[in-house]
């Protein structure tokens, strides 16, 4: 158990500084829903920032904005969940190395190791505390978050600075497209869950987080648990799990007054999504939230920025959908997230 | 209390062998793994030297027992002969009631298959089967699908340091009771991703690396996967497993200097070192061997022999790098060096650091040249250093000294 004491956050939604919380959602019409980014030159020297490429400047930035968030100066670890990296960089070499080996620029290589984000961070902070990246899909952040709560409890850190951050580009989806799991053309996000085209809409984010052992005037929410579970057997195998968690914590599933669903606009996806969360806790208010920020291997820190902000605030904004009636507290938010359907995830939020 | 780390399992695979006995055969005999380019079709094949596994992927496919009804990529194969060799070796397979867990690193994960196909990639459909083990959780995956294990999985990527960390971060769980034990280590296949890479970078050298050596000229890069199961003490009692050593410190700073160099001074490689010494509560003195990062950069040698200097200031321990056997494995190094200097530990052996005839003028110290046998060696350290300061150092000591 920990609090979350600072949240920077770069999504697809008006997520900087001072936007309010999700006042408006933001529409997208493109073949994926981008970041809105913000200006850079307030985060990072625009002298080190001329090479660095966009996750890395986006990664730097959500840190940043966190940090002055959290009005902390020095984290004492520096974890980065990312299922990709830098999908730009990687695909530069790539283009590279199809025309001509040996005349390599080295930046685009460099900057394709997943480890150049927490490490960027470290480098702008000058933290030489514990740093490291997880790069396993949808459990990316929830192993850093993992490893940070393993931190607080044994008195290694403090505050953890940790967060997942995804990019997607349009290369990236032509292939990925050819799996035949995401939309096939543009769609306007916010009917994502009424057209009727197949497939989950892809998306990208950044999003860190101040993990603490202490609530300050600052803390947001309770960061009470987290788990990750590989290749369940079945939709039910799954619910227990879930259901597990739960009491595990201390808690029972009628405890759960909200669940953020990990549904994407792939209806196999969602009738999983949607059979595990009923048959853990029925009780629970359901809100879809994918539509705001697409699909994509770090969500879960979008999902997190909601959670915290809905816990603090208690109230959930209007963009949100829902799947069920309004929770009449809000004490404890789970986020269901998956890769999919084959490995799921459970972070449970408190107040 | 944190539960002691017991280590009951290994297994590597590398350019010196293709399980644990055959690297310590290649290890006693003085046998180096670097030589040309067989495997990988690049430009670069009669340029550089590497440490290649020797077989084939046709050939690690029938030697691990897979078929090619799934897409595996090197990194995966290389992965699963290791994982499975040191899982049979702690009859892991006899103990489905433990929580076990498997946190494997990668960086390249599966490239190598990614660069020979991106552009069918991005213009047809005929390769698709291979699209999705690209990331570097495929490798991890099929290691966990092999193994039979639905515990904790992750994979850690911090570059050269990775399989490192995946074992400072499975001792940490153990040490929290989340997991009673784990396969942890890493995996790295070459590609011609990296290897150009590497050579963008200027940092590889074209004949055999002379680490520590005055005239050092830069990495030959390496491949192969390397695992230790670890086990708390519990869960030890219940395998019965005889331990081959105990994890008593691990440490990981960052250098938070440069992306791709190492500070003069070693700050990193220093709080790495330091923070795995204090975890273990020993005194400097009382390291016997360091198995030290030691790439053969200019760069990372200096770094390293400067923040050895700065934290064993009486007695400077055996220090060796066994990078000019292995080649540099990459996200496999830590992995591997530990295995590396366990062996030493028990058979009492200090490596030598092979093709080294000149100090570095910057240091007072000088490193093992040559092997040196029938020592009592009670606590080996073995550091790995990545891209982006990421580093980290572990300490294994003799089981039942206090």
């Amino acid at each position: 158990m920990a609090y979350i004491n600072g949240i920077g956050i770069i999504s697809p939604q008006n997520t900087l500084p001072g936007s309010g919380f999700l006042v408006t959602p933001v529409e997208h019409k493109g073949e994926f829903l981008k970041c809105i980014e913000p200006v850079y030159k307030s985060y990072i020297d625009p002298i080190a920032s001329r090479r660095m490429s966009r996750l890395i400047k986006m990664g730097i930035s959500a840190a940043k904005i966190c940090l002055l968030d959290a009005g902390l100066e020095m984290p004492d670890a520096i974890i980065t969940g990312t299922g990709l990296g830098s999908v730009e960089d990687t695909e530069k070499i790539l283009g590279e190395l199809t025309r001509e080996e040996r005349f390599l620029n080295p930046t685009p290589f460099i900057q394709s190791t997943y480890n150049t984000i927490s490490s960027q961070i470290a480098i702008n902070l000058r933290c030489h505390q514990y740093n490291s990246t997880y790069v396993h899909r949808c459990f990316s952040l929830e192993s850093c978050l993992t490893d940070a709560l393993l931190q607080i409890a044994d008195c290694t850190a403090g505050n953890v600075l940790t967060g997942g951050i995804d990019e997607m580009t349009l290369n990236h989806l032509t292939i990925i497209r050819r799996l035949g799991l995401w939309k096939p053309g543009p769609i306007r996000n916010l009917d994502l869950w009424t057209s009727g085209m197949p497939g989950a809409l892809a998306g990208e984010g950044a999003a860190y987080f101040i993990i603490s052992s202490e609530r300050t005037l600052k803390t947001y929410a309770q960061l009470t648990a987290v788990e990750t579970l590989y290749k369940p057997g079945s939709t039910s195998d799954a619910a227990a799990a879930a259901a597990h968690f739960l009491s595990g914590n201390g808690l029972s599933p009628g405890d759960v007054d909200l669940v953020l669903m990990g549904n994407d606009g792939l209806a196999e996806h969602d009738m999983v999504c949607n059979e595990i969360i009923a048959a853990a806790f029925p009780q629970a208010s359901r809100l879809l939230y994918k539509h705001l920020c697409g699909e994509y291997h770090t969500v879960s820190g979008f999902a997190m920025f909601l959670a915290a902000n809905i816990i603090q605030k208690q109230q959930i904004p209007h963009a949100l959908i829902p799947l069920s009636e309004p929770p009449g507290k809000l004490d404890h938010i789970l986020i269901h997230n998956h890769f999919r359907n084959t490995d799921h995830s459970f972070i449970l939020i408190s107040r | 209390m944190p539960s002691r780390i017991f280590v009951t399992g290994s297994g590597f695979i590398s350019g010196l062998g293709n399980n644990v006995q055959e690297n310590l055969t290649s290890l006693l005999n003085l046998r180096s793994g670097i030589g040309p380019i067989r495997h990988i079709d690049t430009v670069l094949k009669d340029e550089l030297a590497v440490s290649e596994v020797a077989m084939t992927n046709d050939e690690l496919m029938r030697y691990a027992g897979l078929n090619d009804q799934s897409a595996y990529s090197r990194n995966a194969m290389l992965g699963i002969i290791a994982a499975s060799e040191a899982f049979s070796h702690a009859h892991l397979h006899l103990h489905k009631g433990l929580r076990t867990g498997l946190i494997s690193g990668t960086t390249v994960g599966g490239m190598d298959e990614c660069e020979k196909y991106y552009q069918d990639f991005l213009t047809n459909d005929s390769k698709n089967r291979f699209i999705d083990i690209y990331d570097c959780a495929d490798s991890t995956e099929k290691i966990a699908d092999h193994l039979g294990l639905r515990g904790f999985i992750t994979t850690i990527s911090t570059a050269c340091s990775s399989a490192a960390n995946s074992i400072q971060f499975a001792s940490r769980m153990m040490n929290a009771g989340k997991l009673d034990c784990a396969v942890a280590g890493g995996t790295e296949a070459l590609t011609k991703f990296h290897l150009n890479g590497f050579n963008a970078l200027k940092i590889l050298d074209k004949k055999p690396c002379r680490p520590f050596d005055a005239s050092r000229n830069g990495i030959n890069l390496g491949e192969g996967a390397a695992y230790l199961v670890l086990e708390t003490e519990e869960a030890n009692q219940r395998t019965g497993n005889p331990v081959i050593c105990e994890l008593v410190g691990y440490g990981n700073a960052c250098e938070a200097f440069h992306q791709t160099a190492s500070s003069p001074d070693g700050t990193g490689a220093y709080l790495a070192m330091k923070k795995a010494l204090d975890m273990s509560g020993e005194s400097p003195d009382s390291i016997d061997y360091i198995n030290a990062h030691g790439t053969g950069t200019d760069n990372n040698d200096l770094s390293e022999g400067r923040a050895i200097e700065r934290l064993f200031t009486g007695k400077i321990p055996y220090v060796s790098s066994t990078k000019p056997f292995t080649g540099h494995m990459t996200s496999a190094a830590g992995s591997a060096e530990a295995i590396i200097s366990i062996l030493g530990l028990q058979k009492g052996i200090i490596w030598p650091n092979m093709n080294f005839s000149t100090p570095m003028p910057e240091l007072k110290f000088s490193v093992a040249a040559k092997m040196i046998r029938d020592l009592d060696i009670n606590l080996v350290m073995s550091n790995s250093f990545g891209f982006g300061g990421n580093n980290s150092s572990l300490i294994f000591k003799k089981y039942g000294i206090h």
